[in-house]
């Protein structure tokens, strides 16, 4: 592989500086004089950060590729900027086995665009009963070391016990969609509240949310276990999870581009494409969100990138699928809402998209500071670059896509993938 | 029925292309509408029942949930006015298997419609349509959302008996969280400056009602002998049994004795104003929510109701569809 | 007050007038150009017109974009519905049978003139009413929708009934066509007939009328407009301005 030297980055917003890369690793940083044989990227007026993880993303295969295959989920990933993805596992069948597992990391490493690393389901077929093969999917090649049983909840407390229990024995982690179904049954599809009363959708009350994970966060202070919350969206859970790492107990917490953005007025035209689980709320809980992800107690962003085949959006909005996509419009979203607002910086920007997703899913490979000798995973940002985004022109197979038509501020430019540059200004290299 | 005043008023803005929602009416609209069901009245009244004006256009009732009264309503309301009028029962698809919705509703408009009268399962379908279609869509019912024929025919009929409903005190009693027929009518009483007042207990208001009647400027009560007497027309909603099995409430016995229209509470009402009228969208709970007595004295309303749901959709599909198609909202 | 002869040769004088030219476009002017002098009003005779000379024969200032003229002031309009409606008495032979229907919206009010100068003249009331027709015109999809105004029908019905239809303006003849459909919807009469206030000319359809208050010929951009004391609260007035075409 040809040697990759990246000139005047600025490096994770600390100030410009060249950095080699040569077999896969970082091997120079600084001021490089010289690189025989290099290709050589201007980086001029680009930030650099380590590789983007995606700790939650539906790539749908196996069963639905016509909805995404792990090659497009793959590329779609890389264009968005990152490196590693975590593919959810409610596909069909579940990965609920080791084998399950292997065949996902198998089918991820031939696209050689990005690290596709499976997560195990916490029951067998999701069901919410009996504990799925936990223990062997860890021992498999895929190293299965997040769990968890996404587009479901895990509503048995003893369940959720147990599979905190277990997962201690080799630190692993549960990542809950918390959803009360008692509270929050499968027609709610709106935030629940004036809104929702007045266009006659069921409810998604913030309480069905914040019940489990105040109940989650209890049982890991029990067990001693980790627990991570997938796809924050309430201000009562930012709190319930700030009160429960103020008394140590070892939670972590995603938050979406979407709910960083997006709020429920939008559902008043009905239009599908802003159906999604949790669903949208209203602006007191998007600041909330915002301040959360500033100040560390939300630890990272992760963007529940949910494909779906259009004739399953275009349905009435109580029939219609959950769900959006963002594998590619995650970096843009939060450098302009947050880098844009100040709230973060590019070194916060690093933390909460490359560094925390990375160490909450025990992938060592990724999530550095760009240093000597770290593999050559990174992405290069135009921090000025504006785009409108264009739905059609997507990597995904899918088009169901909430932003199209916005125009957002920040783009990525060019994706390392192993010393590789995979992907640069949306399309594959 | 009064006659519209011959003056040189300027014409009320026409009525938008579709008619989604009642808040798609404004006062002049509903006016309009009102006063032009009042002519139809007379033609139903005729031996030769028809009108010309709608010759040569094309309406198709898509149901997807059954309703035979609704649609063989609208179905008279076309014919008499000599559109051609087809029905055509909606396969539900309330999973993702199966055609779309929107491929549905597509293959129906491509046939070269006019107006598609839409009833569905799902609040917001009748709106999603009319982003798909080029034809004139009329809400029929979609879900627990809105019903606006429903509330333009209550309205005219209550106009009938109490006459201008200006400053009039509407109380509706029932399951609001789940009635379409309420969300329109809140809104169309409003409209015409109607005073109203929602009774239920807490579990059956919609959430954040509160916040949505400080908006709109309608009043709450969980009690109903408080809010009777100074009513003017009392309108009991169609409660469901099934509501019970999600804890909406304890027992039947427990509604009635709370919310119902009992004996009692009728004698209440008319010796409080003998005037007063009562009104119940249909089919009725004998027993549950309204009285048999109360019933009956509502039952001289239900049909003046079937009678003035002809006369006000064909004021409707009049509005929406005689004109030309130039200069109006999107 | 003319005598009944020199109302006959008013009315002859008319019709010849009619016959001597295709229409009424023969007579008035193109557009923007001056408008024929209407009869004065207290002149026996009319003004002599020569066809053949297209110079302008009016002693009233041509009519500027803004301005208006009137053609009928209160008394002439009084005058004329007086003599029509001793005119439908004569060609009825009498008040029987006669229903009288306006078209709305200011045809109401003339025919309720009209039959109020029935009952004075015949000792007896004659049925009057309203017809609206906006339901049966086959222009409707060329404009806005138009909410309908009442109908009334006065009893015993129009069923073998000499049925007088009342507007303001003949124009295109539509109105009077949509009226005629209208009719047969609610019955047989055994004859119709049709008055009305004013005749523009530029006939669509082969209607005409069989009573008329004033002949106005007039190009199609000018404009024709009826004020009723009971209908627009102002004096009677009919008035011509260039303008849009109606």
């Amino acid at each position: 592989m040809a040697s990759l030297l990246i000139t005047g980055a600025d490096l994770l917003g600390r100030g410009p500086a060249d950095l080699l890369v040569e077999d896969g690793v970082v091997t120079e940083v600084g001021t490089v004089r010289s690189a025989k044989g290099a290709d050589v990227l201007d980086a001029d007026g680009l930030v650099a950060l380590p590789g983007l993880v995606d700790l939650h993303t539906h790539l749908r295969e196996p069963g639905r590729e016509d909805a995404e295959t792990i090659a497009t989920g793959a590329a779609a990933a890389a264009v968005g900027g990152f490196t590693a993805v975590l593919a959810m596992a409610n596909t069909n069948p579940v990965t609920d086995t080791a084998e399950a597992a292997e065949r996902i990391l198998d089918l991820g490493r031939a696209t050689g665009l990005v690290d596709v690393v499976p997560v195990g389901a916490v029951t067998k077929g999701l069901a919410g009963e009996e504990l799925a093969e936990l223990g062997l999917m860890h021992r498999s090649r895929a190293r299965t070391t997040v769990f968890s049983d996404d587009g479901r909840c895990v509503s048995d407390a003893r369940v959720m016990r147990r599979a905190l229990e277990y997962v201690r024995a080799f630190g692993g982690v549960v990542s809950q969609h918390a959803q009360d179904p008692h509270l929050a049954g499968p027609q709610a599809c709106a935030h629940e509240g004036e809104l929702s009363g007045r266009l006659g959708l069921p409810g998604w009350p913030g309480i069905a949310e914040e019940s489990v994970v105040a109940r989650d966060v209890m049982l890991a202070r029990h067990t001693g276990s980790r627990v991570h919350v997938a796809h924050v969206s309430t201000a009562g859970t930012v709190e319930v999870v700030r009160w429960a790492k103020a008394q140590g107990i070892a939670v972590t917490a995603e938050v979406t581009p979407h709910h960083l953005v997006l709020t429920t007025d939008l559902l008043a035209g009905y239009d599908p494409v802003f159906k999604v689980n949790p669903p949208l709320r209203p602006q007191e809980d998007v600041d909330a969100l915002r301040a959360a992800l500033a100040d560390g107690t939300i630890d990272a962003v992760a963007t529940d990138h949910a494909p779906h085949a259009r004739h399953d959006k275009e349905h009435a909005f109580v029939d219609a699928a959950f769900g959006m996509l963002g594998l590619e419009t995650a970096l843009s979203v939060v450098s302009d809402v947050m880098v844009g607002s100040g709230l973060l910086d590019w070194a916060g920007v690093a933390r909460v998209m490359s560094q925390a997703p990375a160490r909450i899913a025990g992938l060592a490979s990724h999530g550095g500071s760009l240093e000597v000798g770290d593999a050559a995973h990174l992405t290069l940002v135009d921090p000025a670059a504006e785009v409108t985004v264009d739905r059609g022109a997507s990597l995904s197979l899918s088009r169901n896509n909430p932003w199209h038509g916005r125009r957002l501020r920040g783009a990525v430019h060019a994706t390392v993938f192993g010393g590789r540059v995979t992907a640069q200004k949306g399309a594959l290299a | 029925m009064t006659t519209s005043p011959h003056l040189l008023a300027p014409p009320a803005r026409r009525v938008r292309r579709h008619l989604l929602s009642s808040a798609d009416l404004d006062r002049a609209q509903v006016r309009a509408i009102l006063d032009t069901a009042a002519e139809m009245h007379g033609v139903q009244q005729r031996e030769v029942k028809k009108l010309p004006t709608l010759r040569g256009r094309t309406v198709v009732n898509l149901f997807f949930e059954d309703s035979t009264r609704t649609r063989s309503s609208f179905e008279i309301a076309g014919k008499w006015l000599s559109a051609d009028v087809i029905n055509i029962s909606g396969k539900g698809s309330s999973t993702s298997k199966g055609e779309s919705l929107r491929d549905t509703v597509l293959t129906v408009a491509a046939m070269g419609v006019d107006a598609l009268v839409i009833r569905h399962h799902a609040s917001g379908a009748a709106h999603q349509v009319s982003q798909w279609v080029d034809a004139h869509v009329v809400n029929a019912g979609d879900g627990t959302h809105e019903h606006p024929t429903q509330a333009l025919l209550d309205a005219y009929t209550m106009e009938r008996r109490l006459g201008d409903l200006q400053d009039r005190h509407v109380v509706i009693v029932g399951d609001l969280t789940h009635s379409r027929v309420v969300r329109s009518n809140l809104i169309t009483l409003r409209t015409l400056g109607a005073r109203v007042t929602l009774v239920a207990p807490p579990t059956l208001m919609p959430s954040g009602i509160g916040a949505w009647a400080a908006a709109d400027g309608f009043e709450l009560s969980h009690d109903f002998d408080a809010v009777l007497p100074t009513a003017d027309a009392v309108m009991m909603l169609r409660v469901q049994r099934e509501r019970m099995s999600g804890g909406f409430f304890p027992t039947p016995r427990e509604y009635t004795v709370g919310y119902g229209l009992t004996r009692p509470r009728l004698d209440a009402l008319m010796s409080a104003n003998a005037d007063a009228v009562i009104c119940h969208p249909g089919p009725m709970n004998r027993g549950l929510e309204i009285s048999p007595d109360a019933a009956d004295a509502a039952s001289s309303l239900v049909l003046d109701q079937v009678s003035a749901g002809v006369a006000v959709r064909m004021s409707v599909l009049y509005h929406l569809l005689a004109g030309n198609d130039e200069g109006e909202d999107s | 007050m003319l005598a009944p002869r020199d109302r006959v040769i008013r009315h002859e004088d008319y019709a010849l007038r009619w016959s001597r030219s295709t229409s009424f476009n023969d007579l008035s002017c193109e557009a923007g150009k001056e408008v024929l002098a209407p009869v004065r009003p207290d002149s026996a005779v009319p003004r002599p017109v020569d066809a053949s000379s297209k110079a302008p024969v009016t002693d009233l200032p041509a009519p500027s974009a803004d301005s208006s003229r009137t053609v009928l002031s209160a008394s002439d309009v009084s005058r004329a519905l007086r003599r029509v409606a001793h005119e439908i008495l004569e060609h009825n032979k009498g008040g029987a049978d006669l229903v009288v229907l306006g078209i709305p919206s200011r045809g109401v009010a003339l025919a309720k003139r009209l039959a109020a100068v029935m009952e004075s003249v015949e000792g007896r009331p004659v049925p009057v009413g309203a017809l609206d027709v906006t339901m049966h015109r086959d222009d409707l999809r060329r404009q806005p929708t138009r909410s309908p105004m009442h109908t009334d029908i006065p009893e015993p019905g129009i069923d073998d009934k000499v049925v007088v239809l009342v507007d303001d303006v003949l124009y295109s003849g539509r109105t009077v066509r949509a009226a005629l459909d209208a009719l047969s919807d609610l019955g047989r009469p055994r004859a119709v007939r049709l008055a009305v206030l004013v005749d523009r000319g530029h006939r669509e359809l082969p209607i005409r009328a069989d009573h008329v208050g004033k002949n106005l010929p007039t190009s199609g951009t000018e404009r024709v407009a009826v004020r009723l004391l009971e209908h627009d609260g102002v004096e009677d007035q009919v008035t011509i301005s260039a303008g849009e075409s109606r």
